[in-house]
């Protein structure tokens, strides 16, 4: 017999079709619909005189464009993105798909709302035209982020011919050492293989150290899987992901949830089958990092100096590298702990789930915000935001001198009105630091959110493993 | 889709690695619901200053590659967000053809759906023709997609690898759907199957 790996399982279980010398015809299971890809798909939809096929397995949400500010929501005054979010709105009430909008419970970033809400399963296929797609794979989907053209193929047809991608397995193995989270796992991977180091092909993390992250955790990795340059990242379902979601609005019922799981347990890749490409890192070595430069790849750890562009491997590096520096006002040899900050965000499909919060919030409790430094939390969603004030978690940001803000995706892109002014330096715990990304002339620093919390206290980057917490929090 | 099959015209030289779609067409221009008009913001932080001047010096505002239909950058173009208004921008501009080591998977597929040829050449050959573009005055690149080669006209020489059915929309200027539509009844066979798989439904 043949071995398969989790990814061949998925693919082979959804190929409608396969014309010879064509991609694959490949089903979709779910597509998240959002306010800023959209527009363009439904309109092409319209001029084809063509309907949505499959309307139940289509959701939609605001996350992109919404203000954070509750006065903001109410009146939107960027009148460009007032009439993007009407549009989206008339858009699902024509052809029949149901949307979560500004100010309902369940609003929030699609990544976020679909693991939260049950709608996200183990061995799906889900598109949205949003390249961080890829966080559903933390349960065994396969998930990845399409173009608009792509988006309205999807509401049309339910389908997308797809070329078959690579596989890649990165194994983490061992404990992870104290004060190392998912997001360092991440941002060392991408610091390794590079920013295309995984082009063409589907990640699948493995390993003791990834079994052992609790699904907010996974997300995280497989969230920024684009940012090395893969098509879509990916783990194996198991015990912790059956418990996250067990009982969830949309997650099956009685009889039905038993089937589920016997079906979900079948995807894990089987012992011996072959990937095309193999990387172990042992969980020991890392330490908590902070992005330097422009690219996600471009990180290093906290207790390490900003890089000598000098001793870049090749000359495009030594190119890139010596920009990057410019655009961040860094010079080579500086500490990094010693970097000044202006601005803090902490929130985003990478790190804006309840865990993400109780971390930074944990660093926080006690502390006071440095007189130099502005520091918002804004939750991934409805429920995040619901349930880390049931937890009283705002009251521990709000005491300290952090903003608590409506959920959105804020300051991770700043199409909304979050963003840095131009020079403002920003640790941040969103997943991409290109030249303005958070606003023209921004410097991003991406860190993860006990990182971002200690560094909005301390006025400049700390290495978090040497924290003093004065207060446990507890859920 | 206008079909492509061969150009030749003048080249931009965007001597860059890992060019992401937020510099491609920032994010203030997301929020339009049009799929025309980008042109104008095509790397707009980068050809223009805060207060709105001209950057002279920036590739698509010099005079010497005016018009040019072929843009030339490092490796990894089109990394980051998934923003199909990347490849509307370098459509809208002119753009019909980029040549690059490698690209991001995702603009890739973007760039197809809107009939912009992307070109994987070698570093050395794309060092090359970069040199060429910013030495040789009124520069030229031919670009045959039906051959898979581009030329110049100072004995310059790359075939390039495309995927067949890749090439042959290209070349026809296909539409996806109308494409997929051919399956429709192995889509329904398919999908009445498949929705009894209730662990996969989404709601």
């Amino acid at each position: 017999m043949s071995f398969k790996t989790l990814f061949e399982k998925v693919w082979e279980q959804h190929i409608v079709a396969e014309p010879k010398g064509e991609p694959t015809l490949l089903y979709i299971d779910l597509q998240l619909v959002h306010e800023v890809t959209s527009p363009q798909a439904f309109e092409g939809l319209r001029l084809a005189g063509r309907k949505v096929r499959r309307p139940d397995r289509t959701i939609a949400t605001v996350d992109h464009n919404v203000p954070t500010t509750i006065e903001g929501r109410l009146n939107i005054v960027d009148q460009i993105a007032a009439k993007q979010i009407a549009t989206l709105r008339k858009n699902c009430a024509d052809f029949g798909v149901e949307l979560y909008d500004v100010n309902s419970r369940e609003q929030g970033i699609v990544h976020v709302i679909g693991p939260e809400l049950g709608i996200t399963k183990p061995g799906m296929t889900i598109v949205c035209g949003d390249s961080h797609t890829s966080t559903h794979g933390a349960f065994g989907a396969l998930a990845f982020g399409i173009g608009t053209s792509e988006v309205e193929h999807v509401l049309a047809t339910q389908t997308l011919p797809q070329s078959k991608p690579k596989t890649f397995r990165i194994s983490v193995e061992g404990k992870l050492p104290h004060g190392v989270t998912a997001k360092d796992i991440i941002l060392a991977i991408i610091g390794k293989i590079g920013t295309d180091g995984a082009t063409g092909s589907v990640i699948e993390y493995a390993g003791s150290a990834i079994r052992s992250l609790s699904m907010e955790g996974r997300m995280t990795i497989c969230n920024m899987s684009i940012e090395a340059g893969a098509r879509a990242g990916m783990i194996a379902p198991d015990e912790t992901t059956f418990a996250y979601l067990k009982g969830r609005r949309f997650s099956p019922q009685g009889a039905d949830w038993e089937r589920a799981v016997e079906e979900w347990k079948k995807l894990p890749t089987d012992p011996g089958a072959q990937f095309d490409r193999e990387l172990v890192i042992d969980a020991a070595t890392l330490v908590p990092f902070v992005s330097w430069g422009t690219s996600p790849g471009m990180v290093a750890p906290v207790t390490a100096a900003v890089p000598d562009p000098a001793k870049a491997a090749n000359e495009a590096d030594r190119r890139s590298f010596e920009r990057a520096l410019e655009y961040m006002n860094l010079k080579a040899g500086t500490p990094l702990k010693e970097i000044e900050i202006d601005r803090v965000f902490i929130g985003s499909c990478t790190n804006g789930r309840i865990e993400d919060l109780r971390a930074a919030a944990r660093i926080a409790a006690g502390h006071k915000v440095s007189s130099h430094v502005n520091a918002m939390v804004v939750p991934g969603s409805q429920a995040v935001k619901a349930q880390a004030e049931k937890e009283g978690l705002d009251t521990i940001f709000k005491e300290a001198g952090f903003d608590w803000r409506e959920p959105g995706c804020s300051m991770c892109l700043g199409m909304n009105p979050d963003i840095l002014s131009p020079g403002e330096r920003c640790a941040s715990t969103s997943n991409r630091n290109f030249e303005g990304r958070q606003g023209r002339g921004g410097r991003t620093h991406l860190v993860s959110p006990e990182m971002a919390a200690a560094a909005a206290i301390a006025g400049h980057f700390v290495d978090i493993r040497n924290w003093e917490v004065r207060e446990e929090v507890t859920a | 889709m206008e079909p492509f099959k061969t150009i030749t015209s003048g080249v931009a030289p965007l001597d860059r690695s890992n060019v992401d779609t937020d510099q491609i067409i920032p994010k203030q221009f997301l929020k339009r619901i049009e799929r025309t008009g980008y042109g104008d913001f095509l790397f707009f932080d980068w050809r223009q200053t805060p207060e709105g001047k001209p950057i002279p010096d920036f590739v698509i505002n010099d005079p010497r590659y005016k018009g040019a239909q072929i843009l030339v950058a490092g490796k990894n173009f089109g990394c980051g967000s998934s923003r199909e208004h990347a490849a509307w921008a370098l459509s809208d501009f002119g753009f019909r053809c980029v040549i690059a080591p490698t690209f991001a998977d995702i603009f890739f597929s973007n760039a197809g759906k809107n009939g912009i040829v992307l070109v994987r050449l070698t570093e050395e050959q794309v060092d090359k023709i970069l040199e060429n573009a910013q030495k040789v005055a009124g520069y030229q690149l031919t670009v045959s997609l039906e051959q898979q080669k581009v030329t110049d006209a100072q004995g310059f020489e790359a075939s390039f690898e495309i995927d067949p059915f890749r090439k042959f929309c290209l070349l026809e200027g296909l539409d996806d759907i109308g494409l997929t539509l051919r399956h429709a009844a192995a889509l329904d066979t398919y999908e009445r199957q498949h929705d009894n798989a209730t662990w996969l439904k989404a709601k």
